[in-house]
């Protein structure tokens, strides 16, 4: 049998064949994030790791308005930008060990995942180091006529990087390609934005006339739709937007940050894990409009957790790089 | 076919890298320029005066004053296709690109495995001496030569600029192309014909048997100088141009060295922890045994650059200091 469409959401972005895709994707980096944590508390992984547990839909949903070949840059908290755009958990896995068969060989780790079959120009370790790789990228896209549009992600303490407005600015008189992704998940590292952060986010936009909106960050097919459509109008030479993307971490600031109470309180935390959780909202839409049921859901988390669980396998079992290859790389 | 004597062509600094940018924007459609004031002023140096006119505004890219902004954009566009030429119109602005050229472009390579390439030219300047005061003098090259993933060039005539430039465009990595600004009318011979000249090869400005000089850049014309002082003094002085930084060709400072058994090292950088420091240790390392004088380093003195003439000159290598540090060298032979 093979389930109709509902009606209210006969729209073909929102067909429950996406929104199921969604569904195993946005789960599919919770177990990733559920996997390096706990690969961290057993010490098997070397360094520290910025988990995006929480925010899931947000990647998630604006990669999924993407084409493969759209590129985007993502930022220390990476791993679900990855993903979202086509990542494969084992060269994750494997590069967040440092092992050779990473998707850099090991060289990069965590904060530096970049992968050109997926258009993934890298993950950055300097708040809003990307920014302009991003709007560099929409230039060539432009430039070159190839339709390509650039998805710039960044957390909203990049908002206190001069960088962002000088690209801002550049993109907006060059009409270039490219949507600057505010992830706003209230805290930069272990401040709360609203101490870091003067006046109104989404003014900066409209001051470099590029418009600018918001959205709920926990509701994927919410975030989906403004994406596509910002991405259309991208592709169609209207130029850069602003979109302000409104969602929360659940883990501290990296793996390590666990003892949080002097930033924010557990009731908080819990509050969004109970109400705003972006998992639990759209299987409560795909079994509240029987697009899906339980079990099939079900289904889809042993699915996704095996994948995992191989993954993670795969990875511990690599071997590292050999030292020879320390020197090189280097220079291309 | 009957030889044809033609005459060797005399062009300035300027016209040099005029025609290189030209000829690579001609040969390669990825290559554009991007930086302040360049298309329909030519840059404040007059440097590339003419080029919007025949390769348009959209290759020759006037940008907001926006260095870190512009130099990001270009980090990017060298990722995803293109082959950017980034304008730094002083050095000392370079100050205001180091997140994306340290950070960024230097190890984009690195940090991914290989899998991303950032064939990207950043050109600026460096030198003292036109009474431009503290921020607007400096020659910070040594900073670039600190970091993996960079290559520094650092052109001495008309014919090395053309030809490094040239290699630069088409290198594969981001390479840092300093111009020394009260260089830019000085002439010299270059062919109109095709040439490149690599990376990593050094130049003999001059051969001599008693004292080897390296010198960078501003200083190689300050060295020719200060050599032809020391001839009339009875002391033959080797000028050695590594011509680029990083990569550096020990190999012909080292044989000269070994050669002349006295070593000066000359660079418009700051001394302290500087260019000339290196070369000094490479010398030390390299022909220790072959020396009878410890290795002589002359820099800018440790100060930001003064305003006042009589201040600024004071700062920086000149002929005659060169001169009479070298024949002291050679316990005025």
């Amino acid at each position: 049998m093979t389930s109709a469409v509902h009606p209210s959401t006969s729209d073909a972005a929102t067909s429950t064949e996406l929104l199921l895709r969604m569904y195993r994707r946005m789960l599919m980096i919770r177990l990733f994030e559920e996997q390096v944590n706990d690969l961290y508390t057993r010490a098997l992984m070397p360094g520290l790791a910025h988990l995006y547990i929480g925010e899931e839909a947000v990647a998630v949903g604006i990669c999924e308005a993407l084409r493969p070949d759209d590129y985007i840059t993502s930022t220390h908290r990476g791993h679900g930008h990855c993903l979202a755009k086509g990542a494969s958990p084992d060269k994750m896995f494997a590069e967040l060990l440092g092992k050779e068969a990473g998707y850099c060989k090991g060289k990069g780790g965590s904060m530096h995942i970049a992968d050109p079959d997926t258009g993934n120009l890298g993950a950055n370790a300097i708040v809003g180091g990307s920014t302009g790789i991003a709007t560099g990228a929409a230039f060539s896209a432009k430039r070159l006529g190839t339709g390509q549009v650039v998805v710039c992600f960044f957390g909203e303490g990049a908002l206190g990087q001069g960088l962002l407005y000088e690209v801002m600015n550049l993109a907006a008189l060059w009409k270039l390609p490219v949507i600057y992704v505010c992830e706003n998940n209230l805290y930069n590292e272990y401040t709360h934005y609203s101490e870091t952060t003067a006046g109104d986010i989404l003014a900066r936009g409209p001051a470099f006339g590029v418009p600018s909106e918001s959205v709920d960050g926990q509701d994927v097919r919410a975030v989906h739709g403004t994406a596509t459509r910002l991405v259309n109008r991208a592709r169609n030479g209207e130029g850069p937007a602003l979109l302000l993307v409104n969602t929360y971490r659940y883990m501290g600031h990296h793996v390590g940050d666990v003892s949080r109470e002097y930033y924010r309180s557990k009731q908080e935390e819990q509050q969004w894990k109970t109400d705003r959780d972006p998992i639990k909202l759209l299987a409560d839409h795909l079994t509240a409009q029987n697009l899906a049921d339980r079990a099939a859901l079900d289904r889809i988390h042993a699915e996704v957790k095996a994948d995992i669980d191989k993954a993670v396998q795969f990875a511990l079992a690599a071997p590292y790089p050999n030292v020879d290859k320390v020197g090189q790389d280097v220079y291309a | 076919m009957p030889e044809v004597a033609t005459a060797i062509r005399e062009l300035t600094l300027a016209e040099a890298i005029r025609e290189a940018l030209a000829e690579e924007l001609r040969r390669d459609s990825r290559v554009f320029i991007l930086g302040e004031d360049i298309a329909e002023a030519g840059h404040p140096f007059k440097v590339l005066t003419g080029l919007v006119s025949e390769f348009g505004p959209e290759r020759i890219l006037d940008t907001p004053i926006s260095e870190a902004g512009f130099t990001a954009v270009a980090v990017g566009a060298a990722m995803t296709g293109l082959r950017p030429i980034v304008d730094i119109m002083f050095g000392d602005f370079l100050t205001l690109t180091m997140d994306q050229m340290v950070n960024q472009a230097a190890k984009i390579h690195y940090m991914s495995g290989g899998k991303w390439k950032v064939p990207m030219v950043m050109r600026t300047t460096l030198g003292a001496t036109r009474r431009s005061a503290a921020q607007h003098s400096q020659s910070l090259h040594a900073w670039f030569c600190h970091i993996p993933g960079l290559k520094v060039v650092m052109p001495s005539t008309p014919y090395d600029a053309k030809g490094l430039l040239k290699t630069a465009i088409r290198d594969e990595n981001p390479v840092v192309f300093f111009e020394d600004k009260m260089m830019y009318r000085l002439k010299g011979p270059v062919p109109a014909e095709e040439y490149t000249i690599p990376l990593g090869v050094a130049d003999i400005k001059r051969a001599g048997d008693d004292i080897t000089i390296v010198a960078t850049s501003s200083m190689v014309q300050v060295a020719l100088g200060a050599a032809s002082l020391l001839e009339d003094a009875g002391i033959s002085a080797e000028i050695i141009d590594p011509r680029t930084l990083w990569p550096l060709d020990e190999k012909t400072i080292l044989d000269s060295v070994k050669k002349t058994s006295r070593a000066m090292v000359v660079d418009e950088g700051y001394e302290r922890f500087g260019v000339t420091a290196e070369i000094a240790s490479v010398i030390a390392q390299g022909a220790f045994f072959d020396l009878e004088a410890p290795v002589k380093r002359m820099g800018a003195m440790h100060v930001p650059i003064p305003f006042s003439p009589p201040l600024e000159d004071v700062t920086v290598p000149t002929e005659k200091s060169l001169f009479e540090a070298a024949r002291a060298l050679c316990g005025e032979k």
